[in-house]
């Protein structure tokens, strides 16, 4: 059976493993390491090991893995029929995934009869060698469960080798339903995508643990192998709009594949509340961004004075979101939105590993917190130790006072 | 009417600490609890029960879990709070399951309790932030499925309508049964145990099965059947340091004030 392996000549006992370990997944009894119940196979005890004696045995399952080849991004166009952004980044990032791989990046395009075909010529000069598409009234509104019998009928067929989906509300429901389908692995969420070098593998890293540890995956032994991205992540990847010529498309680049007759849908939309007035800070060229530091509720109307003053948005830590203090909207981190500001002022805010997951495309970050430890300080480009208010308050009324002078 | 609800074991704490010295995770117990999103869909699934048992129907509603033995616990204080039976997948071939053989011995176990016409979920688990379970799920028993539901509206013997979370913002929606509903942790808030429910778990029998008990194929689930596999997991390392803007607090605030204006 797979599982944990302790080579007993060599473990020493030293129980570095143990303490490594974030689920109580291995013990150390008589001077030798032993695996529990409880451990998930995450491998953070065999980086920890100093003498190699600790290594995850596993079946792997001989697919005809040559068969698959080229990079598929899953693209989604809005109730507006205009394509969502992450489509681009995630193009931007398959085509350097597609050099290393020597293959072909496809766009993945399902849409209403109307549509006009002005989507397809973008995505090709945008990164796409191939636009895979529909026409069809069954993709409008967009359904997980009849997008994903298309994907996996042209998956089957076509074999790609990757997958990936930006980790929209929608995209976070189709992946998992494509994977189940094609028995695959689905890793969520990741904030950097590589090939390995070596094996050619597609390395997934993500947030896991509650987000402490980051966590490289690997899905070996299946086809394809997919990955959900949230918007923003791979900003900087994006080819600009600027580069689209009007003639890029030929013909043979887009192809049409019907979706299969007999699919229908068993999920029906009755109405859309109109969204409430948009905390847009996915979009926000300025952030402010508070967390626990800031020390109580009564502090927000100052932080939103900050905000204010330098014409940007609000956004928390997902403590304060906990608390109530802030509507989930406002929420930047992995489970909350990631953001791509130009700008970025964090107040207050510690940096757990899910927060800083969501700020990793902010071109400028100016962290003020007191205690000079904080992880934050780590990825901020301008640090400042002190009391966050303080700072605050002082720096509120200097921007307030310049703009009475100008 | 049978109604699944699938919950999951979680550290009580996501709050992980790292030892800055060592570099290694410090520990602060902290017993399981049930994952807060899937106590909302348990308290659907009572509420459910509820109305359906004032127009004169029964309503049985099953948790269903896979996790170790310790987790048969948090299923007993589940029937206390008023679910009808549990059922607790506990086996160490389910260990190391990723997402694809989570769904394949979650599915046993549905087999085992009778197909439901409801199967109910958290949006996702606070410990892993996938949201995977509750689509693959669907796709497995295939059936129809609704992601991150805030409201159940209404539900009769064919379909059920919810207000739920979309791109577009939040839809009400109606889906065909037997479906598949992801819930929101604002959906509701799980009820305490009564008395008379904490008397009755004490007798309740919360069944626990290993994975041959309910015929899962051995290739299929824990780490054998799993797609994924974890080949890192690392702390990231700090990038190099930044400017540092230092002085009082007016001092530090005019220089922010300048930094602002050159960057942005």
């Amino acid at each position: 059976m797979a599982g944990l392996r302790v080579d007993e000549t060599r473990c020493i006992g030293c129980t570095r493993c143990v303490r490594a370990c974030a689920t109580g997944g291995i013990e150390v009894k008589d001077r030798l390491a032993r695996p529990t119940d409880a451990c998930v196979f995450c491998g953070a005890c065999i980086d920890a090991c100093p003498v190699d004696a600790i290594s995850i045995e596993r079946k792997e399952a001989g697919a005809d893995l040559v068969a698959y080849r080229d990079i598929w991004v899953f693209v989604q166009a809005d109730e507006h029929d205009d394509v969502l952004p992450v489509a681009f980044e995630l193009l931007g990032r398959a085509r350097a995934l597609a050099a290393q791989r020597g293959c072909a990046v496809v766009a993945l395009l399902p849409q209403g009869p109307g549509s006009a075909g002005s989507h397809e010529r973008e995505l090709i000069a945008r990164g796409a060698d191939r636009v895979l598409t529909v026409h069809d009234e069954r993709m409008v509104p967009l359904d997980a469960e009849v997008c994903a019998r298309w994907v996996c009928d042209l998956a089957q067929r076509l074999k790609p080798e990757i997958i990936l989906y930006g980790a929209t509300a929608f995209g976070r429901e189709l992946a998992p339903m494509v994977a189940v389908r094609l028995e695959t692995g689905l890793t969520a969420d990741c904030t950097r995508l590589e090939i390995d070098g070596a094996t050619g593998l597609l390395q997934q890293t993500r947030p896991a643990f509650g987000g402490n540890l980051m966590a490289t995956i690997e899905c070996p032994a299946r086809r394809p192998q997919m990955a959900t991205v949230r918007p923003g992540v791979f900003a900087g990847d994006a080819c600009p709009r600027s580069s689209v010529s009007s003639d890029a498309a030929a013909k043979d680049q887009v192809v049409e594949y019907p979706l299969d007759a007999s699919v229908r849908s068993r999920v029906r939309v009755l109405a859309t509340e109109p969204a409430q007035q948009g905390a847009s800070i996915a979009q926000a060229k300025r952030l402010v961004v508070v967390g626990r530091g800031i020390g109580s509720k009564k502090q927000l109307p100052l932080m939103q004075r900050l905000a204010d003053a330098l014409d940007a948005e609000l956004g928390c830590t997902r403590p304060l979101v906990e608390a109530g203090w802030l509507e989930y909207p406002h929420q930047v981190g992995q489970t909350g939105v990631s953001v791509a500001p130009e700008l970025l002022i964090s107040i207050g805010v510690s940096g757990a590993i899910q927060h800083l997951a969501g700020i990793g495309g902010a071109k400028t970050i100016i962290a003020i917190n007191e205690d000079a430890q904080a992880p934050i300080f780590g990825i901020a480009h301008y640090k400042a130790v002190g009391d966050a208010i303080e700072i605050v308050d002082n720096l509120v009324r200097e921007l307030e006072d310049a703009v009475a002078r100008s | 009417m049978h109604i699944v609800v699938c919950v999951k074991a979680v550290p009580a704490s996501t709050e992980v600490k790292m030892d800055p010295v060592t570099n290694t995770i410090v520990r602060d117990g902290g017993d399981a609890v049930v994952n807060p999103f899937d106590a909302s869909a348990l308290e659907l699934a009572l509420r459910l029960r509820e109305e359906r048992r004032a127009a004169g129907e029964d309503v049985r509603v099953s948790v269903l879990s896979m996790g170790i033995p310790a987790t048969e616990r948090l299923l007993r204080d589940c029937i206390a709070r008023g679910a009808t039976d549990a059922l607790l997948l506990s086996d160490r071939a389910f260990a190391g399951a990723d997402t694809l053989a989570t769904t394949h011995a979650l599915t046993c176990g549905m087999c085992e309790l009778g197909m439901p016409d409801l199967v109910l979920c958290g949006k996702m688990a606070v410990d892993g932030d996938t949201a995977q379970i509750g689509p693959e799920l669907a796709g497995a028993l295939d059936m129809a499925c609704v992601a991150d539901v805030r409201t159940l509206m209404a539900c009769a013997n064919d379909a059920v309508t919810v207000r739920a979370g979309g791109d577009a913002g939040v839809s009400l929606v109606e889906a065909t049964l037997p479906c598949v509903l992801t819930v929101a942790k604002e959906a509701a808030t799980l009820r305490m145990p009564s008395i008379a429910g904490v008397l009755a778990a004490e007798h309740a029998t919360v069944d626990v099965r290993g994975a041959a008990e309910v015929g899962a194929d051995a290739a299929r689930i824990g780490l054998a059947g799993s797609p994924t596999q974890v080949v890192r997991s690392f702390v990231p390392e700090q990038q190099a340091a930044g400017v540092e803007v230092s002085g009082d607090a007016i001092g530090q605030a005019r220089q922010l004030v300048r930094i602002i204006g050159e960057v942005a």
